[in-house]
């Protein structure tokens, strides 16, 4: 298996050639380059994936020696198995199209060269972490992909909001991490190795005992696996320490489709059914990833109905959508997570990409207030998102039907996979969350859409806008001038003409809306069926067989609530954006209060602000003046000078010069030392 | 082994070079001075490649005999060889810094550099408890007087500090050192390792070293001297004082204390880890408010050092392991760190972290390295930093939960601290006019950061170049402290291998 060193090394290579050539060769080069490495990184994946729809062994590829301590010993080495595999394609493929989006998106930009370079490292450090066969090594992955983010989400650094949301993001990853690695040193106590298939066969064996914990004892499987669930939660942006994925939209729009939903953010749904054999073990573990998955499912929709941030809605989606995989996980439906996760690359990869293009199209303004009536203007677009709105909704129609498969787009054949088989196993509290989700996420997307594309346009309001209309009048653009004049007040363009992006937006757009499209269709069997499931996963996962068979034999309203959520939430988002816009203002106006805890996420930033943020600078500070300073010298050190202060006669040998005491002091202990070697 | 005394050789190649740099002329005591540094370093990978990885434990041994009081015993093993690499890597960068920083007194302050080589290396390799002792003290004069002399505004509070700082704990560790050489009968430190004190006494002379160990570190709450003497050291003292003085303090603990008084260690080890968990946590807080760039990073040392005491009080290979990585890690990074403080200190002669911004904009290489190093500073994997960092929690938490969960909370305000340090340094608008003229890194400053970053990725990268040669003697010391290791707070029971539930049966008919 040479083919995986190209995979993965490619991109680190191309990163390095990028970022050390930078402007010196112009930005073609840097960018070819990088786009060039990935795309056959993107082909050698689907080489390495087909073969394993057939069933395939799990090979392990060694590279070199790292850490040996002791019996620890952690080295790196590239392990692929069916659910590498699945990884493998979702992140090279994905991010092939992000390389080529961003020739286009980023045209502009005078920085091409280090974002390319960030683009590619990441898809790097990515792809190290799926191909971990060691828990180190994915920690490795894990805090790569997470500088990876941060510097993307930093890469505008002139701008303070996109710094601040560069560091919260590294920093609430980090307080998961916290957990991460307390876990890892866990399994090391315990299992004696920290290697992922060692761990996965012995961990069975640890089922029922205890251990202690900061002075508690509890379950040793619990332990292990919650603490390394805490890491999944950071990361995968869970209820909690979710709060820095919605501002990292701040970083470029490539940035969010790749790592801010395809990707990264699904590496603790990947980590989770990485090691499921260990969370089999402990019930109350996976209850804690239900419960968890099913409020941050529940919660991110609720935020995102009311966010008017194109960027931000699609980024409370994906935290929505991370929930649904983590409550299918929780139900031990790890299949169904992994199938969702692959499935929600597609569609919310097109979603970001399109948000994009309509970004582009507005002159950067993100604010979907000021959207409206775009559909003609920037058909490719449109049928792009409309693909991804159809995906993520769950259109289809359900296999209720005698000899009728179920058939719908990507996002109907995984969803409604995970609301049957949490069903199934009897997490229906998870479930019915999920029904309800489906009915939110159907009505937010439908609400995007309206918005942006339907209705009058509402462009002329936009700050956005009306610099761009500035700028062309100051370059005596006279065709947009005389467009201005007959068009500013009567059709709310403002006199401003839209432009469909080139095609390098277009294409991916196109490959992905095809994703979007078929995933679902033509890979459930692999992922969810049992037969055909049992023999793709091999044990990649904890496939549990007979519940996939459940699965089928849920009552039919479970069946049929996925479609009809999904139908409830377009009829809803119709009502309101399309039949009578003023629908949404008056009941914001009623529930006032609602409205506004949700407008303002839960006020969970401000929570936070208030029980971590302030008080930890606060306490910096106490223990700095009050600690080091009023404490510590004044009793210390400068007490120490008062008192010599206080008698002349000392203070002036001191001031003689402290060298000199000094070494005299040392001559005076040599001296002592010389007596007893004489005298002994 | 060749014969060749190449542990005194590099005593004397310094020593030599700093007694000429006192009578020539400026410019020529920099090339000595350079030069010196640099035929040590070339010394130091001749030392590295003969020291045979797992042959005996002290090698390039020399024995000049008694000079009365005690003898010119010098040696290594793995722990000293990689400190003295460290010093004698550190020593012609920090030459290479000083090169116009400096233009007062040269030829006094290049002596005062080249002394402090030589006592360096000179603590790591002696193998005489009085030999020790002289280089450990002497070694502080020449620090001193860098401070002193060549430091900032309020340099004299500031050595004041550092002076009483250790000159309190060396008397004690001098009474403790005759006491222990009456016993024994000899002064002799391999001999000593495997002395066995009476335990009631260990505990006093435990105390009576720990006094000088902890200040070095240092260990809260013994550490208010080193941001101010950071603060007015020049770069190079400070890049010294963190690269290697503070070693000292972990190596002590790990040559004398640990070894030599495994019980009273053990029975100690309490103090330790509380200091080192209140240190953790105590001073990344404080790191958070700073305004001067040095003493943020001064404080943040404390912090890092906090993970060293831990590591070597965990009693198990991962945690010494851990520790002496972390010690590497720490100095190369801290050492990198200010001299990247000091590289635009140069330019703009000022350490207020608000007269810097968007330094990104025009001085792009620097923000390169120093991001590197900052992502070195926060452990992340791939760097120096997370080996170390990693192998000593992870040895500490066979020791204590509790106290490795309160450390590990360092992973979380290390990354806030630097990481708020570099955004206000070097990301958004320049807003000063005097930053904006301010030029990108000489190639005498590439060529100071650049060795020092090829390190940092080789420690952890491939780590294992740096942990062969100290393998033995971590399995010496770890035999030799075994008898009074603590057993850890996790002590998890078997398992009761439950019949797995019932899918998994059906699921394989």
């Amino acid at each position: 298996m040479t083919s995986i060193l190209f995979i993965v090394f490619l991109p680190l290579l191309a990163a390095i050639v990028a970022g050390f050539a930078n402007k010196s060769f112009g930005t073609v080069l840097p960018k070819v380059v990088t786009t060039g490495a990935l795309f056959l990184s993107a082909i050698l994946s689907w080489t390495v994936f087909i073969p394993y729809l057939g069933g395939g062994e799990a090979t392990v590829t060694p590279v070199l020696d790292w850490i040996h301590s002791g019996d620890m010993r952690i080295d790196w080495a590239l392990r692929v198995d069916s659910l590498t595999a699945v990884m493998l394609v979702v992140i090279t493929s994905v991010s092939a199209l992000v390389h080529l989006y961003s020739w286009g998106y980023m045209d502009e930009d005078p920085d091409q060269p280090r974002f390319f370079a960030y683009l590619s490292l990441f898809t790097f450090a990515m792809l190290m972490l799926v191909t971990a066969d060691n828990l180190v090594q994915m920690f490795f992955g894990w805090e790569g992909v997470g500088l990876a983010s941060y510097l993307l989400i930093g890469f505008w650094f002139r701008k303070p909001t996109a710094n601040a949301a560069a560091i919260k993001a590294f920093v609430v990853n980090r307080v998961g991490d916290l957990g991460f690695m307390l876990g890892i040193f866990g399994t090391y106590l315990v299992f004696n190795t920290i290697s992922i298939p060692e761990i996965l066969r012995l961990a069975p064996g640890m089922a029922g005992s205890t251990i202690g914990f900061v002075g508690y004892r509890i379950d040793t499987m619990t332990l292990l696996c919650l603490l390394l669930f805490v890491g999944a939660m950071g990361k995968s942006a869970q209820l909690g320490l979710h709060t820095w994925l919605p501002d990292a939209m701040e970083g470029p729009t490539p940035v969010s489709a790749l790592i801010h939903a395809a990707t990264m953010v699904t590496a603790g749904v990947f980590m989770v059914c990485r090691l499921s054999p260990m969370f089999e073990t402990s019930p109350f573990a996976l209850t804690v990833v239900t419960t968890v998955g099913a409020a941050t499912c529940l919660f991110a929709a609720t935020v995102a109905l009311v966010q008017t941030d194109i960027k931000r809605v699609i980024a409370y989606s994906t935290c929505s959508q991370l929930g649904y995989m983590f409550f299918a996980a929780g139900s031990g439906a790890y299949g169904a997570a992994m199938f969702h996760l692959f499935t929600h690359a597609f569609f919310k990869a097109l979603l970001f990409l399109g948000a994009g293009s309509v970004i582009h199209a507005m002159h950067h303004e993100q604010d979907m207030r000021y959207y409206g009536g775009l559909r003609k203007s920037i058909p490719w677009t449109f049928w792009g998102m409309m693909m991804g709105t159809l995906a993520i909704t769950g259109v289809g129609i359900p296999g209720v039907i005698e000899g009728l498969p179920a058939i719908g787009f990507a996002g109907f054949h995984s969803k409604d996979a995970i609301i049957e088989a949490s069903w199934a196993s009897g997490q229906h509290g998870a479930s019915i969350v999920g029904m309800i989700v489906a009915l939110l996420t159907s009505f937010y997307s439908w609400r995007l859409m309206f918005l942006t594309f339907w209705g009058k346009p509402r462009w002329a309001q936009s700050e956005h806008i009306q610099h761009a209309l500035h700028d062309a009048h100051e370059h005596g653009n006279h065709a947009l001038d005389d467009h201005s004049h007959h068009g500013a007040s009567h059709d709310g363009t403002g006199g401003y003409h839209p432009h469909e992006s080139p095609l390098p937006i277009l294409l991916p757009l196109i490959l992905l809306s095809i994703g979007a499209i078929a995933a679902g269709f033509v890979f459930h069997g692999y992922f969810i069926e049992p037969e055909a499931g049992e023999r793709y996963w091999r044990g990649a996962i904890a496939f549990r067989e007979h519940l996939m068979h459940e699965m089928h034999a849920v009552p039919l309203g479970v069946k049929l609530s996925a479609t009809i959520a999904m139908l409830t939430g377009l009829f809803g988002a119709y009502i309101f954006y399309i039949r009578s816009p003023q629908a949404p203002v008056k009941l914001a106006e009623t529930y006032r209060p609602i409205y506004l805890w949700l407008l303002n996420k839960w006020y969970f930033d401000e929570l936070y602000n208030l029980l971590f943020v302030k008080p930890a600078f606060a306490l910096g500070r106490l223990f700095w003046h009050r600690g080091d300073e009023q404490t510590i010298d004044r009793f210390g050190p400068n007490g120490v000078a008062w008192v010599v202060a206080q008698n002349a006669r000392v203070a002036g040998k001191i001031q003689s010069g402290y060298v000199y005491t000094y070494a005299f002091v040392m001559l005076l202990g040599l001296t002592g030392a010389v007596t007893w070697a004489i005298t002994r | 082994m060749t014969g060749v005394p190449l542990l005194s050789i590099m005593l004397a190649v310094p020593a030599i070079a700093a007694v000429a740099c006192l009578f020539t002329t400026a410019q020529n005591a920099r090339w000595i001075a350079l030069i010196a540094t640099l035929v040590d370093f070339v010394l130091g990978i001749a030392l590295w490649s003969q020291f045979d990885i797992g042959g005996p434990q002290w090698q390039f041994v020399e024995n000049a005999g008694s000079l009365g009081v005690f003898g010119w015993k010098l040696g290594i093993d793995g722990f000293a060889l990689m400190l003295v690499m460290l010093s004698v890597f550190l020593m012609p960068i920090c030459i290479g810094a000083s090169w116009v920083a400096v233009t007062s007194r040269v030829q006094e302050y290049m002596a005062a550099f080249l002394f402090t080589e030589m006592l360096m290396i000179g603590t790591f390799t002696a193998q005489d408890l009085f030999l020790f002792y002289i280089f450990f003290e002497a070694g502080l004069i020449p620090m001193y007087l860098i401070i002193g002399i060549w430091g900032g505004a309020n340099r004299i509070y500031a050595s004041y500090k550092f002076f009483l700082y250790t000159l309190l704990g060396s008397v004690l560790m001098l009474v403790a050192m005759l006491w222990m050489a009456n016993f024994a009968g000899t002064s002799d430190i391999p001999t000593l390792l495997n002395t066995d004190f009476p335990v009631k006494v260990q505990t006093w002379l435990w105390l009576a070293f720990f006094a000088s160990f902890a200040v070095k570190m240092p260990m809260w709450p013994f550490h208010t001297w080193l941001p101010d003497a950071h603060v007015q050291a020049p770069t190079a003292g400070s890049v010294i004082l963190a690269g290697v003085l503070l070693k000292l303090g972990g190596y002590g603990f790990l040559r004398f204390s640990l070894p030599m008084f495994p019980e009273a260690s053990a029975q100690l080890s309490w103090l330790i880890l509380g200091l080192s968990a209140v240190a953790v946590i105590y001073t990344s807080l404080v790191a958070l408010v700073q305004s001067d760039m040095k003493k943020l990073i001064a404080y943040s040392s404390v912090a890092h050092m906090a993970i060293v005491t831990i590591g070597l009080f965990a009693f198990n290979r991962q945690g010494i392991e851990g520790a002496m990585i972390v010690m590497l890690s720490h100095g190369l990074v801290s050492a990198a760190l200010f001299l990247c403080v000091g590289v635009i200190y140069d330019r703009l002669h000022t350490r207020e972290i608000s007269r810097y911004g968007g330094l990104a904009i025009n001085m792009p290489k620097y923000a390169v390295l120093f991001m590197l190093f900052t992502m070195a500073s926060v452990g992340l994997p791939g760097t120096s930093g997370f080996v170390g960092e990693f192998l000593s929690l992870a040895g500490t938490y066979r020791v204590s939960t509790t106290i490795t969960l309160l450390c590990t909370t360092g992973i979380i305000l290390g990354a806030a601290y630097m990481l708020y340090l570099y955004r206000r340094v070097v990301f958004g608008e320049i807003v000063h006019d005097d930053v904006r003229t301010m030029p990108d890194l000489s190639l005498r400053e590439v060529a100071l950061l650049a060795p020092i970053a090829a390190v940092v990725l080789w420690m952890g990268v491939y780590p294992e170049s740096f942990l062969a040669p100290m393998r033995g003697d971590v399995g010496t010391l770890e035999a030799r402290i075994a008898r009074a290791a603590p057993s850890g707070d996790s002590l998890p029971t078997m398992g009761k291998a439950v019949a797995l539930p019932a899918h998994h049966a059906e699921a394989h008919p």
